[in-house]
């Protein structure tokens, strides 16, 4: 796998600093660079003032929910006499993200750091770290770390000498998308069927093995380093937008731009700078014709709602879409939309775990009207068809994955309605013919 | 114990249920079924199949009723336009994948499926031009067929064998739309209870092969009835087709047997349809057996008991008899004024116990009336009994069907009246053959291993001139005992029995109800 591109002026690297850079990747490499100091720093804190330096910081989880990961820790039950988990979501199986994929690859005792403090903080002594099972490199480097760790006296009966139990388990995915979800990912540690469950219980009641557990990604869990060595207000002041968005956030820019690839941005820069400024804008001759900007569950945007959006979790909202997990795909105006928001529900048709009556028939239904309105077979009704069967797969099941086949569906038909006429009036030669 | 209750409004009717309660069930209290499949109340709710979507005031997204619990002040829509449309969502879906093979499939007449898009379905399709998934049939255990294209995926079989069997052979296999129910290759479903599938499947998806094809659902009559197969008595429901058993069914009750019964009781029951039945009172004479009326085989099985006189009289019957064929019979051979001896045979198997559900197995008694029995002044030292019936002045057998019973019997010296279904080759001393009613023909009440009473009710008609055998006992009574009037129906006859044995007062089949009443003072087995 390459190194990244050189760091753009304007971005803002804090977990990125050290992309790229090998010497990172060892114990002593990172203690070098000021690893571990963060959590020193907080195991010699009571476990609330790690988890109020948290939520002062205003850092939101960076897996796609935005939710206030502060307030997350808090839920966890105080001094019940049971065990407490830390699960880290490393499954990253998000179509068009792969930031956690460099953190992991880059920085991996950042993670293991972010974890052992977050641990703290919740009361656990066991983390999990779920890698997605295609992530071979990314395993075989968090693999040494974590062995490192644990020679080093980082992990293990006494962290760093402080006398709490840390342990890090690192358990890998078997390739199934909905692993990345919360509770999907639980059951696949449990070694069950990566089925999500029914919320409540929520993870902080009974989560992994029934006990109270804290679920972070990987990105989140890796700034918390940083807001404990320089601080709550400064991670505060990290923000250009709406002042509920603060820190930065790693976007991964696939697609259709110059220079593609992971991206850290202080939250609030205008998503216009990031796309035709540090991505070097659209290959020549080309112009933008619409962007998922939070990997492929989210709506999608037309080149004018890209113009004016703001890259903060309410800024992407204003727009019509969601920040999400920040894996942003740019098309330009070559893509052929219709057979785009096609690949996608195909996708989610695949991964659909068939539990839930909606989204296991649904989105297979939705591949097969689109697939033949490709095929220029479609029918006028077909539409409004996809756009009902949408809204009966919208809000209705235990996970999201129904309600991401029909996102990009309702938001393609909505803001391109002109491609999809375009082949139910036939004319259009169908772009299934090679595939 | 008081329980906390809540108070709610659904479709707006008002409830109060306790604390805890889920809408589902709260629903069902407030007279509103709420539409659901995966969702069973003998087993973990999964809320996958998302039917039970309601709509409750507040709340952003409709909730599923199956796992959402009771709050105060609620108010809950079930027949809300959200609600509706959702519920016709997914029954579409549903009906995209599922073939339309009602008219040959065995479920018609009593699919969820069928029954629910009839009444909120949309009447067309709009799948109208893609192919439907399938699947071969698969053969899954020694009664239970899967019929993968008609599946929905509920995972009620799938929760039946983690949950309740304990014995985790199904799953769901692969993912989305081409998901099925996978079955562990090393292992066959042949679990002793795995037959609940059957019911538990809300589709004609699983099925059994012992009733395939063999009736419509709308052409069978159903009768509650007790499981005879062992002493738990799981309540059960006979089909019947132009008066033919043709399947057995838990029928619900929660103290007994919850939804389930066990294959050897489901499926025992042939024997309910024989066609070698006595149909008319059989008197010796001449050496041999000729038909009779029932008058004169009263009188003359009366005058047999009044002969007997001060001499033994062996009472010898199964356990699977009514309490009041048993106690009318014990009371008749005890007005002949001798020594009775009285024994039920009980035949023993091994036990099966459904590890789910606590005090449910099938239990190594396989009569389902001991309790009774012995209640009632029978023995089980039965070959005591059989070893006093070369001397007795009387014999009285209650059906019975042992081979080496009639050995014994041929060897008796006294009067020998056999009471019996079935047409035998019956030794040279039996004398009187009275033909009875068998437990599907008649109503009566046996007693369980945990000493509750339940009442069984007919299913089918008796064959010829077949009476229950308290009815026989009765009228013979009545004749030893000139002025005595014979007992003139079930009620009266436990009347009598329970005149002596007071722990049976007031548990007459008609007031016992559907599920049953623990007899007081009724020593608990084990």
């Amino acid at each position: 796998m390459g190194f990244p591109h050189p760091i753009h002026p304007g971005e803002n690297p804090v977990l990125s600093t050290h992309f790229g850079d090998p010497g990172a990747h060892s114990h002593a490499g990172w203690v070098e660079r000021g690893g571990y100091t963060a959590l020193r720093q907080a195991l010699a804190m009571a476990p609330s003032e790690v988890v109020e330096v948290v939520k002062a910081s205003g850092l939101r989880g960076r897996g796609g929910a935005g939710f206030p990961t502060g307030l997350k820790w808090s839920f966890m039950p105080k001094e019940d006499g049971r065990p407490h988990f830390l699960v880290c979501n490393a499954d990253e199986s998000e179509p068009g993200t792969f930031k956690d994929r460099e953190i992991m690859r880059w920085t991996p005792h950042a993670l293991i750091e972010g974890c052992a403090i977050a641990s703290h903080a919740i009361g656990a002594e066991r983390c999990y770290i779920y890698i997605r099972g295609e992530f071979t490199e990314p395993w075989r480097i968090m693999t040494e770390a974590v062995e490192e760790a644990y020679a080093a006296g980082v992990l293990g009966a006494s962290a760093l000498g402080s006398g709490r139990r840390i342990d890090i388990v690192l358990h890998r995915g078997a390739g199934a998308y909905i692993c990345g979800e919360e509770t999907a990912l639980m059951n696949s540690i449990e070694g069950k069927r990566g089925n999500p469950r029914i919320k409540p219980p929520f993870p902080a009641q009974a989560g992994l093995f029934g006990l109270p557990t804290t679920i972070n990604n990987v990105e989140t869990l890796a700034a918390v380093p940083h807001i404990l060595t320089r601080g709550a207000d400064w991670y505060r002041g990290l923000s250009l937008g709406n002042s509920k968005s603060t820190g930065t956030k790693l976007i991964s820019v696939c697609g259709h731009v110059m220079r593609q690839g992971n991206y850290e941005i202080t939250l609030g820069t205008p998503m216009r700078d990031l796309i035709f400024d540090m991505c070097g804008g659209m290959r020549p001759g080309r112009t933008l014709k619409a962007v998922i900007p939070g990997g492929s569950s989210v709506p999608i945007l037309n080149a004018t709602e890209v113009e004016g959006c703001v890259t903060d979790y309410e800024g992407v909202v204003a727009a019509g879409s969601m920040l999400g997990s920040g894996g942003m795909i740019v098309m330009d105006d070559s893509t052929d939309i219709v057979y785009e928001i096609y690949r996608l529900t195909r996708f989610y048709a695949h991964e659909s775990c068939a539990q839930c009556t909606q989204c296991r028939e649904g989105t297979g239904w939705t591949v097969r009207i689109l697939e033949r309105i490709l095929r220029g077979e479609g029918k006028a009704s077909d539409l409004d068809l996809l756009l009902d069967l949408a809204e009966n797969m919208t809000g209705k099941t235990i996970c999201v994955l129904s309600d991401s086949c029909a996102a990009p569906v309702v938001s393609g038909i909505q803001k391109f309605r002109a491609d999809f006429e375009a082949y139910l009036t036939a004319g259009r030669p169908h772009a299934l013919a090679g595939v | 114990m008081t329980t906390e209750l809540v108070t709610l409004t659904i479709d707006g009717a008002t409830v109060s249920v306790p604390k805890g309660t889920t809408l589902i069930e709260a629903a069902k209290q407030a007279g509103v079924l709420i539409p659901h499949y995966c969702y069973h109340p003998s087993l973990p709710s999964p809320a996958v199949c998302r039917m039970c979507l309601v709509e409750v005031e507040k709340a952003p997204k409709l909730l599923p009723a199956c796992v959402t619990t009771v709050a105060d002040g609620q108010v809950v829509q079930v027949h809300s336009p959200a609600a509706e449309k959702a519920r016709e969502g997914v029954l579409e879906f549903l009906l995209i994948n599922h073939p339309l093979d009602c008219p040959i499939c065995d479920q018609a007449g009593e699919c969820e499926l069928q029954d629910y898009v009839f009444q909120e379905g949309r009447s067309g399709t709009r799948y109208a031009d893609y192919p439907k998934r399938f699947n071969p049939v698969e053969e899954f255990g020694p009664d239970v067929l899967y019929v993968p294209n008609r599946c929905i995926l509920c995972t009620r079989c799938v929760r039946f064998m983690d949950a309740v069997a304990e014995t985790p052979v199904l799953n769901v296999s692969e993912r989305g739309d081409r998901a099925y129910i996978g079955i562990d290759p090393a292992h066959a479903l042949d679990h002793p209870w795995a037959g609940n599938v059957v019911d538990l499947c809300p589709v004609g998806s699983l099925i059994s092969k012992d009733f395939l094809h063999k009736a419509r659902a709308w052409d069978l009559d159903k009768s509650p009835s007790v499981c005879p197969g062992c002493s738990q008595g799981c309540n059960i429901m006979i089909d019947t087709r132009d008066d033919v058993v043709v399947r057995l069914r838990p029928r619900p009750n929660l103290d007994v047997n919850r939804h389930f019964i066990c294959d050897h009781g489901r499926l025992d029951y042939r024997w309910m349809n024989r066609g070698d039945r006595v149909e008319a009172p059989l008197i010796r004479e001449g050496g041999r057996l000729r038909a009779t009326d029932w008058d004169d085989a009263l009188d003359r099985l009366s005058a047999a008991v009044g002969d007997a006189g001060q001499g033994d009289v062996v009472l010898l019957a199964s356990a699977r008899a009514s309490t009041e064929s048993l106690g009318l019979l014990h009371r008749l051979a005890e007005a002949a004024g001798g020594t009775v001896r009285a024994a039920v045979h009980i035949p023993q198997g091994e036990e099966h116990s459904l590890p789910g559900i606590p005090h449910l197995a099938l239990r190594a008694e396989r009569v389902p009336n001991a309790l009774g029995a012995r209640l009632v002044g029978y023995t089980d030292a039965w070959n005591a009994a059989l070893d006093r019936v070369a001397s007795a002045a009387l014999v009285m057998v209650l059906d019975l069907n042992l081979p080496e019973l009639l050995d014994r019997l041929a060897a008796a010296t006294g009067v020998v009246c056999v009471l019996d279904t079935i047409d035998r080759e019956w030794p040279v001393a039996v004398s009187h053959v009275l033909p009875v009613s068998t437990m599907a023909e008649e109503q009566g009440t046996w007693i369980n291993r945990d000493g509750r009473a339940q009442a069984y009710h007919p299913a089918r008609h008796a064959p010829g001139m077949a009476r229950p055998a308290w009815w026989v006992a009765a009228e013979a009574w009545s004749r030893l005992e000139p002025g005595r009037q014979a007992e003139a129906g079930v009620d009266d006859a436990m009347a009598s029995v329970a005149s002596v044995i007071p722990a049976l007062d007031g548990l007459t089949p008609s007031r016992l109800g559907l599920t049953g009443r623990i007899v007081a003072g009724a020593g608990v087995h084990g």
